[in-house]
């Protein structure tokens, strides 16, 4: 049965929305974060296991250097704090695709504390963007769990499974947990904050490259916290946590359906339930997990396998000079210096094209050029069929190449879009495509010229109106020597030559 | 014919480097009396006849061949039935385990046979670690070579009787509180637990991490020292192993001079609550260094008396955690509930260790929950980590004015099996001695000095020292083991009853 809500824009009205966010990021280091184990995903299961990651008895971990680096590195980049010296805990519980039945994780002494990021939104006036700024809490270090896979249900979930299989090849893979302050003051714009949140932080971390962050494989993980308060007041209302929302369309969704769900039922006089809720990407809803009270008690303790981790001032002052240029500091210089505009630059952002027309305007594409391609063409692909866009075979090198053949004059776009059809089905660069499917302009101006004669004689009533001063109407004449010269021709050209023979 | 058995591993290095034998018999020589001998101790609960003569002859060849090898190689010893060793059964004396085959060894265990040193089986135990007396194994009691109807210490009482039973000349235990040191005292052998972090943990099931050390259990205090050089040093599969060359342990061990050494009597376990016959040994043995040039001086430690208590919430709290990952998905015992159709994972876990975990473990598991809960951790745990940080102060201050402190092991000689183990408190008193060397992760000895008057049963002496100062604990112990050779004609196990099965003398 599904649950009542409230219209959004109602909601927003009587409630005021506080959210927190916890990110998990799997970094990309080469083992995991206590064995030698890789950490390459999509193997066989449990192919990738040792000892250590099965949690055999008399294994004892040890922490990957690189992990930790990783971690100060995001800190950093979030203006938090480092600790000078910090401890793993483990977190205490019991379940099947846990090794050890404790997570090494940290507690109380996180490595990255007292931070923030700066995500921008549109701005309300509608011009240009505003700043809202995210204030983190602390990212510490983990070990990921196994994968169960729950086999004989309907769902796919635990309930009604027959059995249950575990891959131990995530067990032990490196995370980081980015956890927000309570995000208050979002007001009506929550859904599309939360949604920025994500995006900001991902592109950072892909800045960083501390992490593949590929959120369909869930390199990216996303709990969502939502309450609401009557506007007015302080104190924060009983929140849920939205697991696993992963993707950036869904947090923005599962926000915004969270809000309306719990306004009905406080409307209602209701109180709302603290507990976990999985997010329904199909239905668009949000359905009640597990209770969770702020007591669940996985009885913390320090880790005595491990010994502290104490970074020397002077390796987290060599790691700062290792960050990359900001993202929102590099996106107003690329701006800038491709020469587009608040709206196209949204555009750009939306469709994550930035480091993509960035790669291709190094391999020599025109930033006009790059910005059609990846967030017209190839966007419009991605969305139709609910890929990335970066999942068509077509790089930067291939965009960048596309580009110039149309500059120079051996394609117009209808070819172009065509030679980008062979690219995306592995027909190879576009040159090669255009060169196999014999694609190019009409080059010789007499065949053209012979094709406008012919349109034009068998068209008089358009070419009189044309001669009267009726531009418009040459355009169907351009199509007509299209078709005569078989999509070949140079519509530019033709438009020019056809104007020549009528007006002048 | 020599009989082989009877030798120190320092003997029996000689006879194997002279070429007078060869480890395959040395080796069988072992196994022959195990097979004698162990049907009454019951110090072994995995006996790897051919895995120990196939290493045997793999050393003799390698001798043949004139390759470069250590000391020990050739031989033989026992293991603990903790250390994972591959291809060996590996229980932990507990019957959640049984059955369980490592697919790795211990490194410990890697040193072992890298050493050349022929692994003839996996000794008995207190499950888990947990206990006195073996009476907590799975597997059942081990019995004291000195009296059959007493228990040999524990938990590591398997290896510390095989020894002296001279089933091994060498045998590896571990100690978390006194498990190579207690047992090494009743049964009258050598016991050394390490500096933390001196012996890798690497292998070893984890009962407490922040106390478990491996060390040497011996006949004499070479052998000890022999032992240690080969199975400690730096390990990087342990994050809290020393970063640092084992410490001058064979040098001090064949020198064992005290002359100017100061050695702190510590007020508070001098002899109060202890056997009256332990306790005029203690002082015997004092005096006897004393003659040797060292000189006494009393310390006091204020803070050992909360030891006890700390030790008892710290221990279960890490095992509760570290005994967590025994729930029948992935090795070892799987147990369905009885009457359920369709169990839950969570309902086979419960049933399994429910069934696989014997009571005394199932008392600390359940302490040690409870200890780390929310709204007791600050209580419990917390309070006794800060014990924990007095008593190595306490042992820090006395470290400024001696070079040693000294104590008797334990209160007692061995007790009756069954006398205590209704009565865990009475249990647990006996390391009171033992416990604060592994609270403040410093080296502890035991060796034997006499049997108590009162019931011709062995004594132990303790000797502790400051951490890495390893070296200083065979320096004592030398000297005192060669004043009580002198005094007794030759070493103590040389009183001990000959055993069914074979004349011993």
């Amino acid at each position: 049965m599904a649950d009542a809500v409230v219209d959004y824009d109602e909601a927003l009205t009587r409630y005021d929305p506080v959210m927190g966010f916890e990110v998990h990021v799997e970094l990309n280091t080469d083992t995991k974060m206590f064995c030698g184990c890789a950490t390459v995903f999509g193997a066989e299961p449990n192919s990738h296991v040792c000892p250590v990651c099965l949690g055999l008895p008399g294994a004892l971990p040890v922490v990957n250097g690189k992990a930790v680096e990783s971690a100060i590195r995001l800190g950093l980049a979030l203006n938090c704090g480092i600790a000078e010296w910090c401890r793993f805990a483990r977190k205490n519980y019991f379940y099947p695709d846990m090794p050890k039945n404790f997570q090494t994780s940290q507690y109380d002494e996180p490595i990255c504390f007292d931070g923030y990021l700066d995500v921008e939104i549109p701005a309300a006036s509608g011009d240009g963007t505003e700043t809202f700024r995210v204030e983190i809490e602390r990212a510490h270090m983990e070990e990921d769990t196994g994968k169960s896979l729950h086999v004989g249900g309907a769902t796919g979930r635990i309930q009604g499974a027959e059995y249950s299989l575990v891959d131990f090849n995530r067990a032990g893979i490196p995370l980081i947990e980015i956890v927000t302050k309570p995000i208050e003051g979002a007001g009506d714009r929550a859904p599309e904050i939360a949604r920025a949140y994500v995006a900001t932080l991902r592109d950072l971390v892909k800045a960083l490259d501390i992490s593949d962050v590929k959120m369909e494989q869930g390199s990216v993980r996303c709990d969502a916290n939502v309450s609401l308060r009557p506007i007015g007041t302080e104190k924060l209302g009983t929140r849920t946590e939205t697991k696993n929302v992963n993707s950036l369309r869904s947090i923005e969704r599962a926000v915004r359906y969270e809000i309306s769900r719990q306004a009905a039922i406080l409307d209602d006089g209701g109180s709302i339930t603290q507990e976990t809720r999985h997010w329904h990407e199909d239905t668009g809803v949000t359905t009640a997990g597990r209770p969770k009270s702020d007591a669940d008690d996985y009885r913390y303790f320090p880790e005595p396998d491990l010994v502290p981790v104490a970074p020397a001032a002077e390796r987290v002052e060599e790691l700062r000079g290792t960050l990359p240029e900001p993202p929102a500091q590099r996106r107003k210089r690329l701006q800038s210096d491709w020469g587009y505009s608040d709206l196209e630059m949204r555009d750009v952002i939306n469709a994550g094209a930035i480091d993509l027309i960035d790669e291709s305007v190094a391999a020599g594409a025109s930033p006009a050029g790059a910005r059609k391609w990846w967030t017209g063409e190839l966007a419009r692909r991605a969305n139709a069929e609910g890929k990335a866009i970066d999942e068509f075979n077509v790089t930067p090198a291939h965009v960048a190449e596309l580009d110039g053949l149309v500059k120079a004059g051996r394609l117009n776009d209808s070819m172009a879009r065509q030679v980008l059809d062979g690219v995306i089905d592995g027909e190879g660069s576009p040159t090669e495509v255009a060169d196999a499917r014999g694609l190019e302009l009409v080059k010789d101006d007499g065949a053209l010229e012979a094709a406008v004669d012919k349109v034009i004689a068998a068209n008089e009533a358009i070419a009189a109106k044309v001669r009267d001063g009726k531009l418009n109407a040459a355009g169907a004449l351009i199509g007509q020597v299209m078709k005569e010269l078989k999509g070949q021709a140079d519509a530019a050209k033709a438009r020019e030559l056809i104007l020549v023979k009528l007006t002048s | 014919m020599t009989d082989y058995t009877r030798l120190t591993a320092a003997q029996l290095a000689d006879a194997l480097a002279s070429g007078e034998t060869t480890s395959v018999e040395v080796t069988q020589a072992h196994l022959d009396r195990i097979a004698e001998v162990d049907g009454a101790i019951h110090a072994f609960l995995q006996v790897d006849a051919e895995g120990a003569l196939a290493a045997a002859q793999g050393v003799d060849e390698a001798r043949a061949a004139g390759e470069p090898l250590g000391l020990l190689a050739g031989v033989p010893i026992a293991v603990k039935d903790i250390l994972a060793t591959r291809g060996l059964e590996t229980t932990a004396g507990s019957k959640i385990l049984a059955g369980w085959i490592p697919p790795y060894d211990a490194t410990v265990v890697t040193r072992l046979r890298a050493a050349g040193m022929p692994i003839l089986g996996k000794t008995n135990m207190d499950e888990f670690a947990m206990g006195s007396s073996t009476e907590h194994s799975a597997y059942g009691p081990t019995h004291n070579p000195w009296a059959l109807d007493r228990i040999p210490g524990g938990s590591g009482g398997g290896s510390a009787a095989a020894v002296a039973a001279f089933e091994a000349p060498l045998a590896i235990g571990t100690d978390t509180g006194g498990s190579i040191r207690q047992p090494a005292a009743v049964t009258g052998t050598v016991g050394t637990k390490p500096t933390y972090g001196g012996v890798s943990r690497y292998g070893i099931i984890a009962l407490a991490s922040s106390l478990d050390q491996a060390g040497p259990c011996t006949r004499s205090v070479l052998d000890a020292a022999l032992l240690h050089e080969v199975m400690g040093g730096h390990d990087l599969m342990d994050s809290t192993s020393i970063d640092a060359p084992v410490p001058p342990v064979v040098e001090a061990a064949r020198r064992g001079d005290v002359s100017g050494m100061k050695i702190g009597v510590i007020k508070e376990i001098s002899g109060e609550g202890f056997q009256p016959g332990i306790k005029r040994l203690f002082d015997e043995s004092v005096q006897l260094l004393v003659s040797r040039g060292a000189e006494v001086v009393e310390v006091t430690c204020p803070s050992f008396e909360k030891g006890l208590a700390a030790y008892y919430l710290i221990l279960p709290s890490e095992a509760s955690s570290n005994l967590a990952r025994f729930d029948a998905m992935r090795y070892g015992l799987r147990v369905g509930p009885e009457g359920v159709e369709h169990p839950s994972a969570e309902q086979v876990m419960a049933a399994t260790r429910e069934a696989g975990f014997g009571d005394e473990v199932k008392r600390r598991i359940i302490l040690g929950t409870y200890a780390l809960s929310a709204g007791y951790y600050d209580a419990y745990y917390g309070h006794a980590q800060k014990v924990r940080t007095l008593i190595a102060r306490d042992f820090a201050a006395a470290y400024e004015k001696v070079d040693v402190l000294v104590t008797p092991t334990a209160p007692t000689t061995a007790f009756k099996l069954g006398e205590k183990l209704d009565d865990p408190m009475a249990m647990y008193l006996n390391d009171v001695a033992t416990i604060p060397a592994n609270l403040a992760g410093i080296p502890g000895m035991s060796i034997p000095n006499g049997l108590a008057a009162e019931d011709g049963l062995p004594s132990g002496f303790q000797i502790l020292a400051p951490a890495t100062k390893d070296e200083r604990l065979y320096e004592v112990a030398a000297a005192l083991e060669a004043a009580l050779h002198d005094s007794w004609g030759a070493p103590i196990l040389a009183q001990a009853p000959a055993l069914a099965g074979k004349a011993d003398n």
